[in-house]
C-alpha cells in the first residue's frame, strides 16, 4: 500500500506529489529531502523511517523517485513498482531527465492516476494504460540539424538511412500516432559482464549477465518472431557441438513469450505492447566465452626523488575493425597524492587526480581493437611508506563496447507477421554494456626487488558505468525495411 | 516553499481563467489550467482559483478535466462549501455513456475526501459496482474503501459486504483483488476479509490472471489462511510452486512469505522452499535496479540464518563491484562473513582486503571488522591482514583494526601475543574515541606483555587534561591500575599522578568517582585490588558461539517480505551475541563494584531489543522492570551454593509449599514462593554455555540444566541480592529459582521434577549423547507447539522475605531471557 508518491530532483525541488490515502501531510516531502541531504556518503539508503512514515526510494535519471509506505509492505514490490513507474515515464515521454518530467508533468500525474488508486497498484501495463492516457508528451528534444542527415539528396536513400540516429529510440511512444504512422521497433541485445583476472593472469571469475530488449512504437503490434542462434544452448552439462555455439547457464523469459519454436528452433515469439520490455535474460557465469576485451599490464615502482611511478600499458584485444568507446581507467592512488603529472601516447586522451576519491582517472574516447596505448603516471605523495603501495589499486576499467556481444549472441532475423499493411521499421542493436568487468592483473614477473617486498597487487575492474540509457552512435543497424 | 510573488502569479491566473475569449478556446483554456497545476506542483498556493477551477471542470475535453480533477482533490477539504458545487458536475459524468469519464468521476468523486459530500457519493456508486465496464468495477470498489475509511464510525453497510464478496467472482481479475483490498479495509475490525477454504481456491485458481501486482496481494491475503488438512496443504504447495521461482522478485518473495506461514508446521519443507528461491534471489541480487539489488541483499542475510550453507559455492556473486554504493558493498561485506568455509577463505580475504582502503570510511571499517569476524575461526591469516593494515598508518584505518583486535583478543585469547605485538606505537594514529577506547583497553589487559606500555600510557596520561571523552579518561584509569598491577615500579608514578589530577581536578562525576574509587581500593590492599581488576580476560564461553547453529525459520518469518530486513541495522544478531561491541567490554572488566551501573544498561539494552523484535512482555513483568528501576538492586554470587546445598533447600522449601497449596505468592515468616510466567518460548533453544555466560554476566548462577532442545527444559539457578537503597540495614537474601518449558499448557508441577535439577547435572554427559535423537523428535512438536505463544514459568524462593528484592531479580531475570531469546 502505497501513501503518497512524489518526484524530487537532486536539488530538492517537487516535480510532482501526490497523495494518495491524505494519511500524512505533504511536508513529508520536505523531510524526506532534510534526511536525504543530512547523511554523508554517495547514496543514502534506500529504506528511511520518519515516526510511521517510511519512504523508499529509487534513484534513476539523477531523480528521487519515493514513495511512502508503512512497515509492513513488502519492498520488493515498492521498488519495482517505482522501476515501473520510472520506465513507464520513460517510455511516455521519451527519456528520463529533470526537465522531461517537468515538461510533462500533466502527463505523469494522469500517469499516476490511472496506474494507483487509494494506494493500491491498479495496473502498469502499457497496453491496457495506453486506452486512458489521453495527454500528449512534450518532446524536450531540441532541434538538431543531424537529423537531417539522414535525408538523401533529393530524397534518394543513403548509406546513413540504413543506420538509425543513437536518440532514435529515446521517443516517446505515444507520439507515434502523430508521425504519419511511422512505426519502428527497436531490439537491443545488451550484456554486462563481470571479471575477474587474478594477479597471475588466471581468470578468477567471470560473470556476464545479458538481455534482450524490445521497444516497441507500434501502435497495434501483431505477432513478432526473434530468430536467436541456432547453437544457442542453455545449461552447463549440455554436450556442445562444434563451431561457435553460445552457451548460457541461466536463461529466463518474458511471461509474453510464447517458446513452442525455441527448442527446435531457438525463435521467440511475442506480441510486444506499447513501450520498452526485456524479452529474454540469460547470465553465464565461471566461463568467458572469449578473452577479455582488454589486458592491462602495470609497472609502479619509487624514483629517486621519493615520487611514485606508475608506468601503465593497456592492449585492446578486440578484433581490428570493432573499437572500444569511453574507456576509461581509474587507478587508485595513496591517500595525500599530490601534483599528477602525465605522460599519454596519443593527444585525445586524459588523465586528471580526483582528490576526493583518491584516483587517477585515464580517459580514452576510442580505443580501436588491436592497439595498444600506454601512459605514465608520476605522483607526488607527501609521507610515502612502503605501506602506502597497497592502497594503490585495485584499478577499474570502464568501456562501452559496440556491436559485439560476449557471448556471441546473435539476433537471426527480427520478422512480424503477419505482414504489417504500413512501413514498419527494424533495428536492432548489440552491444556488450561490459558493467562491472574486474579484471585483477597482478605485476607479473618483476625484477623489481621494490615491488616483491612491498607484496602489492593490483586489480583492474573492466566496467561500464550504469547509465540509464546506452548509446551506439554507429552500432545501430537496420536489417529489413 | 512560497514563491515570490506568488499572489500576482495567482492574480494573474485568475484574470485569464475567468476571461471569456479565453474559455471558448479550448486549447488557450486548457493551457491555463496547465500553469495552475504547475504553479501547485511547484508549492504555490492557489487555493484562490477554487471557483475557477470548478467552472473549467464541466468541459467536454478529457485532459482539461483530468487536470481540473488533479486540483479539486488537492483543495477540496479547503473548501468543503464550494466543493459541493463540483458534485453535480461529476454525477452527471457518472452517467456518461464513456466507460472512461464515468470512472474518472467515479474515482474523483471518491477522492475529494469529503465526509459532507458522502450522501451523494453512495448512489453512483452503487451503480458503478454492477457497470458493465470493468474499468468503472475496479473504481467502484475501491470507492467504497474509500467511503467507508472517511466515515470510520458509521456502521458497516451489510448488503454493500455482500455485493463485494459477490464481486470476487467478477471476470475481471483486478476487480476481484480489489474487492479483497476494500474487504480488508472495510472488515479491519473484523479482522480483514474471510479467506475461507472456497475462496482460497477460487483466488488461487485465478492468480495467473492477475498481474504481478494483484498477485501479490493474494498471496498476501492468502497468508491468513489455514487448510484443514495435510492433502489441501500438499495441493495448495504444488500450485504456488510456480510462483516460488518466478523472475519477478516481488511474486517470488510474496510466495515464499505464504509458503513459510503454511509450512510452520513443516520445517523440512520450509528449508526445502528456501533452498528453491535461492536461483531467483541471485537473479535478483543482480538486477539492473540497485534498489532492487539492495533489497535482495538483505532478504538474503534472513535466509542465511537459517540455511548457512545456502549461499556458500555463490560467494563470488557477492563480491563488490567498483562503482557500488556503499549501503550495497556493506551488506555484501556482512553476507560474505556468513559464506566463508575452509575452501573459499583465501580468496575471501583477499577479496576483503581490497575493501579496507575502500574511500568510503564506514566500507572500509565494515570490511576490517568483517576480517576480524572471518578471524574467529581462521585467526592466523586475519591478524597477518590487519597487522598489514596498521603498516598503512592511517588514521580510521588503524583505529578501525585495533578495536577489531580487541574484539578478536576477547572471542580468542590465544592471539593476545601477535596483537600485542601489533598494537605496539600504533597510538600516534589513532584520534577518535573509540579507537583510543580500545587501545587502552588492550593495554590494560595485557600490559605485562607488551614492553613500551608505561611509555604509552605516560603518554596518554601527560595529555588526559586535554582528553575530551569520558570514556577515554575512565578506560585510561582501568588500565593504569591494572599495569600498576603488573608492573609497580614503572607505574607508580603515573599512576599516583594521574589519580591526583582525576580526584583533584576533574569535573566529571563518572571519573573523579571511578579514581576516587580506586584510591579506596589501593588502600585495601594489593591483593584486594587485584581480585576487583584481574578479571577475566576473554569469554570463553562465547567461543562456542561462533559456529551459530541454525535458526529455525520462524524466528525472522514474520518480517521476511517486509520492510524491517532493509533498515540498516536490523540484522545485528552477530555482533550482539558476541562480546564485539565495545559497551559490552566496559560492563565486563568490573565485576562486582558498580554492578548497578550495568544493570541499568543492560536495561536499556534489551528493553530495546524486546520492543525492536515485538515480543510481549507480560504486563506483571513489565511492572517489575519499573519497580527494579527505581530500587538499585545488587546481585551477587558470594555466598555460593553448592549443588547439594541447593537441593536441600529447595526441596525444604517445597515441602512447606506442597503443604500450603500451590497458590500464586505465598508469604512466610522468613520466605517467598512466587511463581510467574515470561513469555519467551526460543529461550530453550539456547545452548547451555551462553544462558550461562549470559548469567554470569549479570551475576545470576545457573547450577543446572537440561540440554537445549528438550522438553520439557528446566534450567536451575540461584543469587544474592544485596539492597544499595538501605545500606545501614544491608540485608541480603538469597533467592533460588527454576526456569520450566514444558512446551504446553503451563501445568501443575509434578512432583518428581525437583529430583531432576541434580540428577541432570550429574547425567549430563548421558543426555548429551541423547540429545541428538530428542531433537529430531522434538522438532516436530516444537514449532507446532511454538505457533501458540507459550510461557516459561519462573518459580523462585526467597530467604529471607524482601519482596522488592524478588521484583527487581525477577526484571533482571526476564530481560536476561528476553535478550537471549531475541538474539538466537
Amino acid at each position: 500500500m502505497i501513501s503518497q508518491v512524489f518526484i524530487l530532483s537532486s536539488q530538492g525541488d517537487h516535480l510532482i506529489y501526490k497523495d494518495f490515502r491524505g494519511e500524512a501531510g505533504s511536508d513529508v516531502v520536505n523531510l524526506f529531502y532534510e534526511k536525504v541531504t543530512a547523511l554523508t556518503g554517495d547514496q543514502p539508503p534506500v529504506v528511511m523511517r520518519h515516526k510511521d512514515v517510511h519512504f523508499v526510494h529509487v534513484r534513476q535519471g539523477g531523480l528521487y523517485w519515493v514513495a511512502t509506505t508503512t512497515a509492513d509492505t513488502s519492498p520488493f514490490t515498492i521498488i519495482e513498482f517505482l522501476n515501473r513507474l520510472t520506465a513507464l515515464v520513460k517510455d511516455y515521454c521519451g527519456s528520463l531527465s529533470e526537465r522531461s518530467v517537468q515538461m510533462n508533468f500533466a502527463l505523469i500525474y494522469e500517469l499516476l492516476d490511472e496506474v494507483v488508486d487509494y494506494g493500491y497498484i491498479q495496473t502498469t501495463s502499457s497496453d491496457i494504460l495506453k486506452n486512458f492516457i489521453q495527454t500528449e508528451a512534450v518532446s524536450s528534444k531540441p532541434f538538431s540539424l543531424f537529423d537531417l542527415s539522414n535525408v538523401g539528396l533529393f530524397g534518394a536513400e543513403t548509406q546513413q538511412s540504413k543506420v538509425a540516429p543513437s536518440s532514435a529510440a529515446t521517443r516517446p511512444i505515444q507520439s507515434s500516432r502523430d508521425q504519419g504512422g511511422k512505426s519502428e521497433i527497436f531490439v537491443d541485445v545488451i550484456e554486462r559482464m563481470l571479471v575477474v583476472i587474478g594477479s597471475n593472469g588466471v581468470l578468477m571469475k567471470a560473470d556476464i549477465e545479458g538481455e534482450i530488449k524490445v521497444k516497441c512504437y507500434m501502435p497495434t503490434c501483431s505477432e513478432m518472431r526473434i530468430g536467436l542462434n541456432e547453437e544457442f544452448s542453455i545449461g552447463k552439462s549440455q554436450l556442445r557441438g562444434y563451431g561457435a555455439a553460445v552457451r548460457v547457464d541461466e536463461c529466463s523469459f518474458h511471461q509474453a513469450v510464447r517458446l513452442d519454436e525455441f527448442d527446435s528452433l531457438r525463435i521467440l515469439r511475442l506480441c510486444p505492447s506499447q513501450g520498452e520490455q526485456t524479452v529474454m535474460q540469460y547470465q553465464l557465469s565461471d566461463d568467458l566465452p572469449s578473452a577479455p576485451p582488454f589486458r592491462l599490464f602495470p609497472t609502479i615502482e619509487r624514483d629517486n626523488g621519493g615520487r611514485l611511478l606508475m608506468y601503465m600499458k593497456l592492449r585492446c584485444d578486440l578484433p581490428p575493425k570493432s573499437a572500444g568507446i569511453n574507456v576509461s581507467a581509474t587507478i587508485p592512488v595513496p591517500k595525500g597524492s599530490v601534483s599528477l603529472s602525465q605522460e599519454l601516447s596519443s593527444p585525445d586522451q586524459s588523465a586528471e587526480l580526483q582528490p576526493q576519491s583518491r584516483a587517477v582517472v585515464w580517459k580514452i574516447p576510442r580505443f580501436p581493437g588491436g592497439t595498444q596505448l600506454s601512459a605514465l603516471f608520476k605522483l607526488e605523495v607527501p609521507g610515502f611508506s612502503s605501506a602506502s603501495m597497497l592502497e594503490v589499486g585495485p584499478v577499474s576499467l570502464s568501456f562501452e563496447l559496440p556491436k559485439i556481444t560476449a557471448t556471441g549472441l546473435q539476433i537471426r532475423f527480427l520478422r512480424l507477421s503477419p505482414f504489417q499493411p504500413g512501413p514498419a521499421q527494424r533495428w536492432v542493436r548489440f552491444g556488450m554494456r561490459t558493467f562491472d568487468s574486474d579484471h585483477e592483473v597482478g605485476p607479473g614477473p618483476s625484477e623489481d626487488p621494490v615491488q616483491d617486498c612491498f607484496h602489492w597487487w593490483i586489480h583492474c575492474l573492466l566496467y561500464l558505468s550504469q547509465q540509464d540509457d546506452v548509446c551506439w552512435t554507429e552500432s545501430v543497424c537496420c536489417l529489413t525495411s | 516553499m512560497p514563491y515570490i510573488g506568488s499572489e500576482d502569479t495567482v492574480r494573474d491566473l485568475r484574470r485569464v481563467l475567468s476571461n471569456p475569449n479565453v474559455q471558448s478556446d479550448q486549447l488557450r483554456y486548457r493551457n491555463t489550467i496547465l500553469k495552475v497545476i504547475r504553479a501547485m506542483s511547484q508549492g504555490v498556493d492557489v487555493s484562490g482559483l477554487f471557483s475557477e477551477m470548478v467552472k473549467a471542470c464541466a468541459t467536454v475535453d478529457i485532459v482539461q478535466k483530468k487536470l481540473v480533477y488533479v486540483f479539486l482533490c488537492s483543495y477540496a477539504t479547503l473548501n468543503p462549501e464550494l466543493s459541493l458545487l463540483v458534485i453535480n458536475t461529476l454525477r452527471k459524468d457518472c452517467q456518461d455513456p464513456n466507460p472512461m469519464v464515468r470512472s474518472l468521476a467515479l474515482r474523483n468523486m471518491t477522492n475529494l475526501r469529503l465526509p459532507s459530500l458522502v450522501e451523494y457519493v453512495e448512489q453512483p456508486l452503487t451503480a458503478g459496482l454492477r457497470d458493465r465496464a470493468a474499468c468503472v468495477r475496479r473504481v467502484a470498489v475501491l470507492g467504497w474503501a474509500k467511503l467507508h475509511n472517511l466515515q470510520t464510525n458509521s456502521e458497516i453497510d451489510a448488503a454493500v459486504v455482500n455485493e463485494l464478496y459477490s464481486l470476487l467472482r467478477d471476470p475481471d481479475p483486478v476487480v476481484m483483488v480489489n474487492c479483497l483490498r476494500a474487504l480488508e479495509e472495510i472488515l479491519r475490525e473484523e479482522g480483514g476479509v474471510a479467506i475461507n477454504k472456497p475462496i482460497t481456491h477460487h483466488l488461487l485458481n485465478r492468480l495467473k490472471e492477475c498481474d504481478i501486482w494483484g498477485q501479490c496481494e493474494v498471496l498476501r491475503i492468502l497468508q491468513r489462511y489455514r487448510p484443514q488438512s495435510e492433502d489441501e496443504l500438499f495441493n495448495i504447495l504444488s500450485l504456488l510452486d510456480v510462483s516460488l521461482i518466478s523472475p519477478h522478485p516481488p511474486v517470488m518473495a510474496a510466495t515464499l512469505s505464504l509458503f513459510l506461514s503454511l509450512c510452520s508446521g513443516l520445517p523440512a519443507v520450509g528449508l526445502a522452499a528456501l533452498e528453491r528461491v535461492r536461483g531467483p534471489l541471485l537473479a535478483a541480487c543482480g538486477n539492473t535496479s540497485r534498489e532492487m539489488q539492495f533489497t535482495a541483499l538483505c532478504h538474503i542475510q534472513l535466509l542465511l540464518r537459517s540455511l548457512p550453507g545456502l549461499m556458500g559455492e555463490h560467494y563470488k556473486r557477492f563480491f563488490c563491484g567498483y562503482a557500488e554504493p556503499a549501503y550495497i558493498k556493506q551488506r555484501k561485506i556482512e553476507v560474505l562473513v556468513e559464506l566463508v568455509n575452509d575452501d573459499n577463505v583465501a580468496i575471501l580475504l583477499d577479496e576483503l582486503r581490497g575493501y579496507c582502503t575502500d574511500v568510503n570510511i564506514s566500507t572500509a571499517h565494515a570490511a576490517i571488522s568483517a576480517i576480524g569476524r572471518i578471524g574467529r575461526s581462521y585467526s592466523d591469516k586475519c591478524l597477518e591482514i590487519l597487522t598489514e593494515l596498521l603498516g598503512l598508518k592511517q588514521e580510521h584505518i588503524t583505529s578501525a583494526v585495533v578495536q577489531t583486535m580487541r574484539d578478536l583478543v576477547w572471542v580468542c585469547p590465544q592471539c593476545s601475543r601477535t596483537v600485542c605485538s601489533a598494537v605496539e606505537g600504533c597510538e600516534a594514529e589513532i584520534q577518535d574515541s573509540q579507537g583510543r577506547h580500545a587501545l587502552l583497553w588492550l593495554l590494560g589487559v595485557y600490559g605485562e606483555q607488551v614492553s613500551s606500555v608505561p611509555y604509552t600510557l605516560e603518554v596518554f596520561i601527560d595529555g588526559v587534561r586535554s582528553e575530551a571523552s569520558v570514556g577515554v579518561k575512565m578506560e585510561l584509569l582501568t588500565a593504569t591500575v591494572r599495569l600498576f598491577l603488573c608492573r609497580p615500579a614503572e607505574t607508580q608514578d603515573m599512576l599516583g599522578r594521574l589519580l591526583h589530577y582525576c580526584i583533584e581536578e576533574e569535573t566529571n562525576m563518572c571519573v573523579s568517582d571511578q579514581a576516587l574509587l580506586y584510591y579506596r581500593l589501593l588502600h585495601c590492599g594489593i591483593e584486594e585490588t587485584r581480585k576487583v581488576l584481574q578479571c577475566r580476560r576473554s569469554d570463553p564461553s562465547l567461543g562456542v558461539l561462533i559456529g551459530r547453529p541454525a535458526e529455525p525459520i520462524n524466528q525472522w518469518s514474520y518480517i521476511f517480505n517486509t520492510l524491517e530486513p532493509l533498515r540498516p541495522g536490523a540484522i545485528e544478531t552477530e555482533s550482539a551475541t558476541i562480546g564485539g561491541s565495545p559497551e559490552h567490554m566496559t560492563f565486563d572488566p568490573k565485576p562486582n563494584n558498580d554492578l548497578s551501573d550495568t544493570l541499568s544498561y543492560s536495561f536499556g539494552k534489551t528493553v530495546r531489543s524486546v520492543t525492536d523484535t515485538a515480543l510481549q512482555c507480560t504486563d506483571s513483568s513489565s511492572d517489575a522492570l519499573t519497580a527494579s528501576v527505581s530500587a538499585p538492586l545488587s546481585l551477587s554470587l558470594s555466598p555460593a551454593l553448592s549443588p547439594e546445598e541447593f537441593e536441600d533447600l529447595w526441596l525444604q522449601q517445597q515441602a512447606l509449599h506442597v503443604e500450603q497449596g500451590p497458590e500464586k505468592i505465598k508469604a512466610e515468616e522468613n520466605y517467598v514462593y512466587m511463581e510467574e510466567h515470561v513469555q519467551c518460548p526460543t529461550i530453550f533453544r539456547c545452548s547451555p554455555q551462553s544462558l550461562q555466560a549470559a548469567m554470569q554476566l549479570v551475576n545470576i548462577q545457573t547450577l543446572a540444566f537440561t540440554p537445549p532442545h528438550t522438553l520439557p527444559w528446566r534450567v536451575y539457578l540461584y543469587t544474592n541480592t544485596q539492597n544499595k537503597h538501605s545500606a545501614d540495614t544491608c540485608h541480603g537474601t538469597l533467592i533460588l529459582g527454576e526456569l520450566l518449558y514444558t512446551g504446553e499448557e503451563i501445568q501443575k508441577k509434578s512432583k518428581d521434577e525437583e529430583n531432576v535439577g541434580v540428577e541432570a547435572r550429574q547425567d549430563k554427559r548421558e543426555e548429551e549423547r541423547e540429545e541428538d535423537t530428542a531433537e529430531g523428535r522434538s522438532e516436530k512438536e516444537r514449532v507446532k507447539k511454538n505457533t501458540a505463544e507459550k510461557g516459561i514459568k519462573v518459580t523462585l524462593k526467597q530467604q529471607p522475605r524482601d519482596e522488592k528484592a524478588l521484583k527487581g531479580f525477577l526484571s533482571v531475570l526476564t530481560t536476561v531471557l528476553h535478550a537471549l531469546s531475541s538474539e538466537k
